[in-house]
C-alpha cells in the first residue's frame, strides 16, 4: 500500500535518476500509457489541440534517451548534465484505490553543457498510479514559470 | 570600423557567383547595414489578419530590429505603424497582442491615438499653443508604415518609401501561401495560439539557408529522425499503423535520390522552395472526412490539385519560411549578428478536421521547439558554424553544389533538389536589396 511517504520518496527518486543520468531506470518509472508534458500556455488544459513544448509517450521518450547516447548525436558532444532542486512535494490528492494520486512539486532546474549553464523554474505535477505495488507515472506535467520565453536548447528532462 | 557602410562595391564583393564571404554572417557592421538597408527594402511579414479580428485588436512585431505594430481600426481597416510614441519614443504596446478599446493611450504622458494611428488628444493641450507643434511629425500621431499589403490575410510591410512593389517582389512565389490557404475548405486560416519561440545563437541567414539545404537531413538528423525510425522498428511489434509521430520523423531520413528528384524551384528576388514533385510531407496518412470536405468545397479536380501540391519549405526572402502542407510559418527575426529569435506559427485550416491541426501542432513541437530533438541537431550546426567562421584559414563559404559555371539571376526555374542554387539565389537578392539604395547615400555624403 503506498502512502504519502512512499509518494514523496518516489518524486525525489525520479529527480535523482535524472540527475545521475540513469535514463533507462527513469523510463521504467512510467506507466506504459504514461506521458511527459510541457505546456506552452498558462494553465493549459489541452495537450493536443493547444501548442505544447513537449507531449510525448513512452515511444518518443525512448527515442530521446537513445538519441542522447548516439554516436552521431553531435548536440551531445560534449554531453549535457542536469540538476534538480526540489521543494517538498505537496500531495494534492491521494486515493490509490481509486487510482488517483496527484502531487505538485516546485523546482529549480539547471541544465549545463560545456561552458553554458541555464536555469529554469517551475512546477512539476505528477499523476501517479499503483501497479502491482509499484508507483508508476501516468502523467508528468512540467509548467515553466516563463513557458512563453524563447529558450535555447533544452535537451534533458525537467 | 567602417569598411562596408555606404560602400556598395564592398558589399557586392562579399557575394561571388557560388561563394559568400564569412563577413555576411559574422561582421557586426554588415548586420547593422542589413538593418538599415536590407530589411527596410524588403517586404516583411508582420502578422495574420485573424489576429486582428475585432476593432481595437493589435499585434506587435519587428521589422529588422524596428518595433512596429498593426491594429484593426473602427472602420475594419488594418493599419501598420511604428510602435513608438511621437512624444518621447515610448513603446505604445508592450505585449504581443491585445485589444486597446477605442484608442491607444501612451502610458507616459497620456497622449492618445485613434486605432488608425492618428493623434486623438494631448492632456493640457494649451501648453502647445504657439509652440509650432502643428509643424512637427508628432502632430501626425503614430508614424505610419505606408507600404502595407494584406495578401490572403497575410500582412506584409515595406518600410522604405520607394522600392519594389509587392507584386513584383513576390511574383509567383505567392502560390505557396495560396496553396496553404486553399487547403481550408473555406479558404481561410486562423491563428489560434502563440508561436513556439526558440533562441538561436547564430546569424539569421544560416537558418534561412538551411530551409532549402536538402543534403543535411539524412546526416545531421540521423541522431533524431534516424533514432525515431530505429526505435519504432524495434518496438512496433505487430501494430499495423504507423503512429503520426513516426510519420512525421521518418521522411527526414529519405536518401539523397529522394531529394534530388523532388526538386527545387527558384523565383526572382531570392524566393524559392524545395519539394516540387513531392516532398517529405507527401505520405502522411489521410485524415478521414477531409477529402470529402475539399471536394464539396472546390469540386473533384480542383480539390485534388490543391492537395496534390505538397511543397516542402518555401523561403520568402528575406526571413520567413512557409510550409503549406502543414500550415506552419517560421519567422527568423534578427536580434544581433550572432543571435536570432525564431518564432514558429501554426495556422488552423478553418472548417477542416481537428486532426490536421493536431498534426501541424505536433510537427511544430517536433521540429521547431527548444525542446525539439531535430531542432537540437540543427542549432548545433549553426552554432558550430558561427564559431568556425571566425577562423581566418578560409574566409569563404562554399555554395557550389550543382553550379554549372554560369547562372542567370532573378529567373524562375526548376532544378535538381540537391542544388545549392536557392542559397545562391538568396545571396544574389541579398546583395541587390542591400545596395539598391546605398549608392545614393554615397553621393549624398560626398
Ligand atoms: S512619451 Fe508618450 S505621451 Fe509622452
Ligand atoms: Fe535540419
Amino acid at each position: 500500500m503506498i502512502d504519502e511517504k512512499a509518494i514523496t520518496e518516489f518524486i525525489y527518486r525520479e529527480a535523482e535518476l535524472l540527475d545521475t543520468m540513469q535514463w533507462q531506470d527513469w523510463l521504467d518509472l512510467f506507466h506504459p500509457e504514461g506521458r511527459y508534458w510541457m505546456p506552452l500556455e498558462w494553465q493549459q488544459q489541452d495537450p493536443v489541440l493547444q501548442p505544447s513544448l513537449m507531449y510525448e509517450d513512452l515511444l518518443l521518450l525512448k527515442v530521446r534517451v537513445e538519441r542522447l547516447a548516439g554516436e552521431r548525436t553531435f548536440s551531445q558532444k560534449p554531453k549535457s548534465r542536469c540538476h534538480h532542486l526540489l521543494q517538498a512535494p505537496r500531495i494534492v490528492a491521494c486515493d490509490p484505490e481509486a487510482g488517483v494520486v496527484k502531487t505538485r512539486t516546485s523546482y529549480i532546474y539547471t541544465e549545463t553543457r560545456g561552458d553554458n549553464l541555464e536555469r529554469y523554474s517551475g512546477w512539476a505535477s505528477h499523476d501517479l498510479l499503483e501497479v502491482g505495488g509499484a508507483i508508476k507515472i501516468k502523467l508528468k506535467r512540467v509548467d515553466l514559470v516563463n513557458f512563453d520565453a524563447p529558450f535555447g536548447n533544452i535537451q534533458l528532462f525537467m | 570600423m567602417n569598411k562596408y557602410g555606404g560602400n556598395a562595391e564592398a558589399i557586392a564583393a562579399l557575394v561571388r557567383e557560388a561563394e559568400v564571404h564569412r563577413d555576411v554572417y559574422v561582421d557586426p557592421e554588415v548586420f547593422e547595414l542589413e538593418m538599415e538597408h536590407l530589411f527596410p527594402n524588403g517586404w516583411i511579414y508582420v502578422g495574420h489578419a485573424s489576429q486582428l479580428a475585432k476593432p481595437g485588436d493589435f499585434i506587435t512585431a519587428t521589422i529588422g530590429r524596428q518595433p512596429v505594430m498593426a491594429s484593426r481600426h473602427t472602420d475594419g481597416s488594418i493599419h501598420v505603424f511604428y510602435n513608438r510614441c511621437p512624444h518621447k519614443g515610448v513603446k505604445i504596446a508592450s505585449e504581443p497582442c491585445g485589444n486597446t478599446g477605442k484608442f491607444f493611450r501612451c502610458p507616459y504622458h497620456a497622449w492618445s491615438f485613434k486605432t488608425d494611428g492618428s493623434l486623438l488628444a494631448i492632456p493640457l493641450k494649451k501648453g502647445y499653443e504657439g509652440a509650432g507643434f502643428g509643424d512637427t511629425q508628432a502632430n501626425e500621431g503614430l508614424s505610419k508604415v505606408r507600404n502595407v499589403v494584406i495578401y490572403r490575410d497575410f500582412i506584409f510591410a515595406r518600410l522604405s518609401a520607394s522600392g519594389v512593389s509587392f507584386e513584383d517582389y513576390f511574383g509567383e512565389s505567392l502560390s505557396t501561401i495560396d496553396n496553404m490557404v486553399d487547403r481550408s475548405p473555406e479558404g481561410k486560416l486562423a491563428v489560434m495560439a502563440t508561436p513556439i519561440r526558440y533562441m538561436h545563437t547564430c546569424n539569421w541567414k544560416m537558418l534561412v539557408e538551411n530551409q532549402t539545404d536538402t543534403c543535411h537531413p539524412m546526416v545531421a538528423h540521423e541522431s533524431s529522425a534516424g533514432t525515431a525510425v530505429k526505435v519504432w522498428k524495434r518496438e512496433q511489434g505487430d501494430s499495423t499503423e504507423t503512429p503520426m509521430a513516426v510519420q512525421l520523423y521518418g521522411p527526414f531520413m529519405s536518401p539523397y535520390e529522394f531529394y534530388e528528384q523532388s526538386g527545387i524551384r527558384i523565383w526572382p528576388n531570392g524566393h524559392g522552395h524545395t519539394g516540387v514533385a513531392n516532398s517529405i510531407h507527401s505520405n502522411y496518412q489521410d485524415v478521414p472526412g477531409y477529402l470529402d470536405q475539399m471536394v464539396a468545397a472546390y469540386g473533384e479536380q480542383r480539390a485534388h490539385e490543391i492537395l496534390g501540391e505538397v511543397r516542402h519549405n518555401t523561403v520568402y526572402f528575406p526571413n520567413i519560411m512557409v510550409k503549406g502542407a502543414v500550415q506552419i510559418l517560421r519567422n527568423f527575426i534578427p536580434v544581433a549578428v550572432d543571435k536570432t529569435l525564431v518564432e514558429s506559427w501554426v495556422y488552423r485550416l478553418v472548417a477542416a478536421p481537428d486532426k490536421l491541426y493536431e498534426r501541424a501542432l505536433m510537427y511544430n513541437r517536433f521540429i521547431n521547439a527548444p525542446t525539439s530533438i531535430v531542432g537540437h541537431d540543427d542549432l548545433e550546426m549553426y552554432e558550430r558554424a558561427q564559431e568556425g567562421l571566425k577562423s581566418n584559414g578560409n574566409q569563404w563559404v562554399n555554395l557550389r553544389r550543382l553550379y554549372d559555371g554560369h547562372e542567370e539571376q532573378d529567373v524562375t526555374a526548376v532544378i535538381n533538389g540537391t542544388s545549392e542554387r536557392q542559397m545562391r539565389n538568396q545571396f544574389h537578392a541579398w546583395a541587390k536589396f542591400m545596395t539598391m539604395d546605398m549608392d545614393k547615400r554615397v553621393e549624398a555624403a560626398e
